[in-house]
């Protein structure tokens, strides 16, 4: 974390209101999914958690197959598929058909997607409001925040936060009852859905046989997002797709349990083409909106393919140790905790924010804890290295490079070691890459070498036997 | 009695360089198994800084260092799940396949309960005593009942579970120095859950994590002793 980074780390280490916010909600979701996976509640889970990793490797492998299928399907169901291979292309899609429709107004339910292209601000403006009615994503849009978690955007907000955001933006009295607060909420966005002209929504899984969108939730509000308006546009990633309804099943399983700890959301919504003649509600037109934004550079690469393969449950960033510490908004994108550190330099390049997959201990508590099974640590090892070489042919990162280099040299002649060892404790190799010492001293107290070494020790045994 | 393998120490940099004491307790415990004990002379590191810090090539050179110094041993015992993890997982990958020796190499606690196939060594250790699950250990090693089984064993030592032990220490090789801030404040919270356990020490398979700990207790002046788990089972 370098520049200002480092400082918004301190701020936020420094801020025992925040901390305490983060490690309460993240210890309650940890707590909750522990419960919703135990033996006894789900004694296949360890199987089902291989099956997906399976069943998204197979998708994800054979992904350009699913895309045609999918395709197919949505528009036999009367919809329509959209490829858009960035944010631009999103916004140019959805601006002309709101232009050709007369479309003023968009709600839109959950979508970390959407977050990704910026959608909302680009969108506003052309003179398109677009309303958040997730309950935490309606809070950050009015405090003009982007999403702290994935699963949980405003994660980092207490009540009392809320009441100042509520009063200050809506102009209502401050209200620090949560039930209230949710009444003042559903007040103004019930208008917006009755108002909307476009409901747009994110999708958890695409379903290829069926062509039809898979939505989870808890609030209804993705639900009402989809079928209040005329038109429906789901907007998703490539690698949404899962190659049959009866896999799904896989899924819902994992993900519930594995964000909140639900078995199962409260709403899971099937959504396959507009309204057809004699059913009384649905959208009369129906788009899906399948994004790249940079995925199918993913793709190339075998090994880091997996990335693709989350299914945004958040579980990684709610057992994160470092997450837990520095919070959301410290990661440089919308994706955070492990996930964003192996997804974000494959997005956008190595060196734009080389310290990201440093900025863990590898401890593994995120592999153990994902539901498709990626191999985080070992991806954030690959992506170290690739930081280093790239840095290289830059012909940047040398002193570190270089103390690497006579530590090896250093751990290759053990007499030389040895006297090092002697003179200066063992690290004395590294010392001159960024007077890591200092950097140590300045939380804890510096361990001293010993009197010593076991070499010595074993050496003068063996010489007294 | 059947004579028993030879068994070769691997102490690892930070054990022969900082905390050598767990060394020689690691070889008073396996010679009162009886244990015929050597001591490679030309080992150093296992090559994991490196390798965690992006230099694969590095790391490789130093590996090869390892193989050679060990390879003619028997029994490879390691005081540490870290060092022991990476040859027996990360040497893998990168030298692209396992080296020949990695079935050879054990973790100090897991050759005392899988191959001596002891609980009690006959350890006397008077204090209450929680176990700090090392990451690397517990999660790549899978090593969590054993040095709980070998600590329970021990008399006069009352065992007790912090909440959570299996949270990381914040140590993280370089990660320690490159952010310090974020492993210090990991290192305080687990404090925290070992003062809330009410324990006098905290025992570990690994010095790495610690000497993190310690620097943090020292810090704060706290009344927390660390012991690696060799010296608390060789402790009379």
């Amino acid at each position: 974390m370098t520049g200002a980074q480092s400082e918004t780390v301190k701020q936020t280490l420094g801020d025992p209101r925040l901390q305490l916010a983060i490690y309460s909600a993240t210890n309650r979701l940890m707590t909750h999914r522990a419960g919703a996976v135990q033996q006894d509640r789900l004694p296949d889970y360890q199987e089902l958690r291989t099956h997906a990793n399976l069943l998204k490797k197979h998708t994800i492998d054979h992904l350009d197959y699913y895309l045609e299928q999918f395709e197919k399907n949505v528009v036999a169901h009367g919809g329509k598929v959209v490829y858009c291979s960035d944010s631009q292309e999103v916004a140019d899609f959805v601006l002309s058909l709101a232009k050709e429709r007369g479309a003023r107004l968009i709600v839109k339910s959950k979508s970390m997607t959407t977050e990704e292209i910026h959608f909302n601000e680009r969108l506003e403006k052309h003179q398109l409001e677009a309303v958040e009615t997730d309950l935490g994503e309606y809070i950050l849009q009015l405090a003009e925040q982007r999403p702290y978690h994935i699963v949980a955007p405003a994660l980092h907000l207490t009540r009392y936060d809320v009441a100042e955001i509520f009063s200050k933006k809506l102009g209502v009295e401050k209200e620090v009852v949560i039930e209230k607060q949710t009444m003042i909420a559903r007040a103004t966005l019930r208008e917006k859905f009755l108002a909307a002209d476009i409901g747009v929504t994110g999708a958890n899984f695409l379903m290829a046989d069926s062509g039809a969108v898979v939505v989870v939730e808890n609030e209804g509000n993705a639900r009402l997002s989809s079928s209040a308006p005329k038109i429906h546009i789901a907007v998703a990633g490539i690698e949404k797709l899962i190659p049959r309804a009866q896999d799904l099943g896989v899924f819902l399983n994992l993900l519930g349990r594995s964000a909140t700890g639900q078995p199962l959301t409260v709403y899971t919504s099937f959504l396959s083409g507009p309204r057809r003649g004699g059913e009384v509600d649905g959208p009369d037109e129906f788009y899906v909106v399948l994004l790249d934004n940079g995925r199918t550079k993913l793709l190339a690469d075998p090994e880091k393919r997996q990335s693709l393969y989350c299914i945004r449950c958040g579980a990684c960033l709610n057992h994160c140790p470092v997450y837990r510490k520095i919070g959301g908004h410290n990661y440089p994108w919308i994706y955070s905790g492990p996930i964003g550190a192996i997804i974000t330099p494959q997005f956008h390049g190595v060196l734009k924010d080389p310290w990201l997959p440093f900025a863990s201990s590898l401890c593994g508590a995120c592999a153990e804890v994902c539901p498709v099974k990626i191999e985080i640590p070992k991806l954030l090892l690959t992506l170290r290295q690739e930081v280093t070489a790239a840095k290289q042919r830059q012909g940047a990162g040398g002193m570190e490079r270089m103390a690497f280099r006579i530590w090896a040299w250093l751990m290759t002649h053990p007499r030389i070691y040895l006297m090092v060892g002697k003179i200066g404790g063992p690290f004395v190799g590294l010392l001159p890459k960024v007077g890591p010492l200092g950097k140590w001293a300045s939380q804890r107290e510096v361990p001293k070498p010993a009197k010593t070494s076991f070499h010595a020790w074993w050496k003068q045994r063996e010489a007294s036997k | 009695m059947s004579v028993k393998a030879r068994v070769s120490l691997f102490v690892t940099c930070i054990v022969d360089q900082v905390f050598p004491q767990v060394g020689i307790a690691m070889t008073q415990v396996l010679e009162r198994l009886g244990y015929p004990v050597d001591f490679p002379p030309s080992q150093t590191c296992c090559g994991q800084p490196a390798f965690n810090s992006g230099y694969p090539e590095e790391a490789r050179t130093v590996a090869r260092h390892f193989l050679e110094a060990f390879r003619d041993a028997e029994y490879i015992v390691v005081p540490s799940g870290s060092c022991t993890s990476m040859i027996t997982h990360h040497y893998a990958d990168i030298f692209g396949k396992e080296p020949e020796l990695a079935p050879r190499v054990w973790e100090f606690s897991r050759f005392l309960t899988d191959v001596a196939g002891v609980d009690d060594v006959g350890a006397r250790f008077d204090g209450v005593v929680t176990y700090h699950d090392s990451c690397h250990a517990l999660r790549e090693l899978r090593i969590k009942d054993g040095p709980r089984r070998l600590l329970a064993k021990v008399q006069g030592l009352t065992l007790r579970e912090m909440d959570p032990a299996e949270e990381c220490c914040g140590f993280g090789g370089t990660f320690s120095v490159k952010f310090p801030e974020v492993s210090g404040g990991m290192a305080r919270t687990k404090i925290d859950s070992i003062l809330k356990s009410q324990a006098g020490t905290v025992v570990s398979i690994d010095s790495s994590c610690l000497m993190q700990l310690q620097g943090v207790i020292d810090r704060a002046k706290l009344p927390i002793r660390t012991m690696h788990l060799a010296e608390v089972l060789a402790a009379r």
